[in-house]
């Protein structure tokens, strides 16, 4: 049950466990975004889940075409933006008005007016730090090992070509099925990735 | 890792060919293809730098020893060896200070609020200005950390607990800055590397060495183009520029509010905060174009940062000079207004007292001159784009200059009054300033891909998943139809046959 929940948490970052012959999944190459919208959409279609494309760019509607909600980020900058500014105002009242109050100009010890450009760069450099943290931990890196990483053809991902990727752990997935669903919706190559590293078409 | 052969393939100069089909109004010319793109970009952290490099950054490399040295003798020394003393407290230091901080808001201007606004033309300059900013900011930050004379305690204006059981003083607005800069110089360097991890990703993918491949590696964090990741990536890139947006316009406020919180005539004005971060836009933009008309001529990137780039930073040149021209305007209308004897003194003082020589200058280089980009002409012409981007920073310079200064220089008692010049050692760390943000720059040009690869693609016509499928006259791909491959570079298919 928890194995169960944890493996769709680490599938909603893009992490997939191999098979038991250690296959990863079937990666197919599309022409152009176009054609990769569509594929991702057929593939969502046929009931497949443990699924993505790559891309050199983020394809605008791809995230409808997957079935993908909103991302979570936001929360996280939330978070981020309330911790920063607790912090700037903890910080400057406990400071200046509880541990070592000293009257410098005959001024408040603490008063919320010159406290504001303080808890103002704090909230956002916290948010900011949410925003990044959140989304490197929803999305799972750094990852510095990857099974698709040994695909020769892979490395275009980064480049000028459109990969969909199905994972081995999807309950659909059969590597003869798979890869002839993948074939009639009009990818131009398909290898099976390999978890030990051997990829062949 | 020579990639000649395929540098010729690829147009760099939209002038050298006929206008390909569709060029009109595109962001990007010549008819590129997503591979060209990252062609033109990466190549240049691959192979060895043109020669101009090398002649730029020994001599940038020379001004940053410059700078070491006269640090190390100011703090031998202690701050006299500067110009600053009574009645002139704050002299070049906070001048340069601001100057240098005002430049990078560009950067984020550029990667952040025209973000917000969709301004898609950003994609080609917003890496290359973002660098600019961190390196400003770190130019900038120099001279408060020194001028505080005993640098060694430069850490009192952090709240770190300590054996003396003090802490900062939070309600002086020196430390908001502290707070501000290092908050901005924080955010813009999350934000530029944020940016660049998708392209850090297209160049380890592209790494044949053993150590290129490593270290990109680990600074590209995985990244495997994924759109469970992009969706994540852009809702992040999207708050931070949400987030930048107001940062940035705090930053120069902030820093006018070490003017404009104290009493002093010709400081104590709300017009200060606005006004500031126009200005800071408006020079900031100015070495940008500087920059970027240098950076796109030595490296092909013509068709990457068209003249119609230029050409809109030069309209917002124009009118963010216009409007600090307007400001200085106001400002004399205030000390008019004011019915103050000392605050009209200080405007007068500063136009026809003994700093006039440089009010002038200020008023001819920043409100006089952007006048010229109302000409379409001149605003699309390189030479007088160049000269008058750096006739801003001039003029924007002085003006940091004149305000700090005439309101120090004269203040209430005649009997205080004096005049500032300034030592050998202002001049050498100053140039010397300059030194060090150029060696930082060549080291990015060298090292990072300086154009947004990723976000540039994004942009392309190609990118649209409907580009394809017809409409405005191309033809209609067949499903069954053997699908043919755009031609790319030659060479570059040759080489991917040999590698798979």
């Amino acid at each position: 049950m928890l194995d169960e929940l944890l493996r769709e948490i680490k599938a909603m970052m893009g992490i997939y466990d191999s098979d038991a012959d250690q296959v990863y999944g079937l990666l197919a190459e599309f022409p152009d975004p176009g054609a990769l919208l569509h594929a991702a959409e057929a593939v969502r279609e046929e009931g497949y889940s443990h699924f993505d494309t790559h891309s050199p760019f983020p394809i605008h509607g791809m995230d409808d075409a997957m079935g993908l909600g909103n991302s979570k980020v936001g929360y996280f900058t939330f978070l981020g933006g309330v911790t920063g500014l607790a912090t700037a105002t903890l910080l400057q009242w406990w400071t200046a008005a509880v541990d070592y109050p000293l009257n410098i100009s005959g001024k408040p010890f603490f008063a919320v007016e010159p406290s504001v450009p303080i808890m103002f760069e704090l909230t956002v450099l916290f948010a900011a730090f949410g925003a990044v943290g959140g989304m490197l931990a929803l999305n799972g890196l750094p990852r510095p090992y990857n099974p698709l990483f040994y695909s020769e053809r892979f490395k275009g991902a980064s480049d000028d070509r459109f990969f969909l990727h199905i994972a081995a752990s999807d309950d659909q997935f059969d590597a003869e099925e798979t890869a002839r669903t993948l074939r009639s919706i009009g990818a131009l190559h398909i290898e099976l990735v390999q978890d030990d590293g051997v990829a062949d078409a | 890792m020579a990639h000649k052969e395929e540098s010729k393939s690829i147009p760099t100069d939209p002038s050298a060919q006929a206008p390909a089909h569709g060029d009109g109004d595109r962001l990007i010319k010549g008819n590129l293809s997503f591979h060209d793109i990252t062609e033109m970009v990466s190549r240049h952290t691959e192979k060895k730098a043109p020669l101009a490099w090398y002649v730029a950054f020994g001599t940038a490399l020379s001004g940053t020893l410059l700078l070491l040295a006269m640090l190390a003798y100011q703090v031998w020394n202690g701050v006299g060896v500067w110009g600053n003393n009574q009645p002139v407290g704050w002299g070049w230091p906070i001048v340069n200070f601001v100057f240098w901080v005002g430049i990078g808001h560009a950067g984020t201007l550029i990667s952040a609020i025209l973000f917000l606004f969709r301004q898609h033309w950003r994609t080609s300059i917003n890496r290359a200005a973002e660098a600019m900013t961190l390196f400003a900011v770190m130019c900038a930050l120099i001279f408060p950390t020194f001028h505080v004379g005993r640098v060694w305690a430069i850490y009192w204006t952090l709240p770190i607990p300590n054996q003396m059981e003090m802490w900062p003083q939070f309600k002086s607005p020196l430390l908001w800055d502290v707070f501000a800069v290092s908050s901005y110089f924080l955010v813009s360097l999350v934000f530029w590397y944020v940016g660049l991890v998708p392209d850090l990703a297209t160049l380890r993918d592209r790494a044949s060495n053993f150590w290129r491949k490593r270290i990109l590696g680990f600074f590209s964090l995985g990244w495997t183009g994924a759109n469970r990741h992009w969706r994540n990536y852009e809702k992040a890139y999207l708050l931070l520029a949400g987030l930048a947006t107001p940062l940035v316009l705090s930053v120069h406020s902030v820093v006018s509010f070490d003017f404009a919180v104290s009493v002093l005539p010709g400081w104590h004005t709300t017009i200060f905060p606005p006004y500031f971060v126009a200005g800071a836009i408006f020079s900031g933009f100015a070495m940008v174009v500087t920059l970027m008309v240098i950076t796109r001529e030595i490296y092909g990137l013509k068709n990457l940062i068209t003249l119609d780039h230029l050409e809109k930073m030069n309209i917002i040149i124009l009118v963010t000079g216009t409007i600090v021209g307007f400001a200085y305007i106001t400002e004399f209308f205030m000390a008019w207004y004011s019915g103050v004897e000392y605050e009209q003194y200080a405007f007068l003082n500063r136009a026809f007292g003994p700093y006039a020589w440089a009010y002038w200058i200020m008023m001819t280089c920043n409100l006089v001159s952007p006048q010229l980009f109302w000409f379409k002409k001149l605003r699309r012409s390189i030479p007088v784009m160049f000269a008058l981007s750096i006739v801003v920073n001039i003029g924007m310079w002085f003006e940091r200059f004149v305000i700090t200064i005439t309101s120090l220089h004269r203040d209430f008692l005649p009997s205080s009054w004096g005049y500032f010049e300034p030592t050998w050692v202002d001049i050498g760390t100053f140039v010397g300033s300059f030194g060090l943000f150029f060696t930082l720059f060549l080291l990015f040009l060298r090292f990072v891909p300086m154009v947004a690869m990723s976000e540039v693609k994004g942009v392309m016509p190609q990118a649209d998943p409907h580009y394809h499928e017809g409409g405005d006259g191309r033809p209609e791909r067949d499903g069954d139809a053997p699908y043919i491959e755009p031609a790319p570079a030659a060479a570059v298919e040759a080489r991917r046959q040999n590698n798979s």
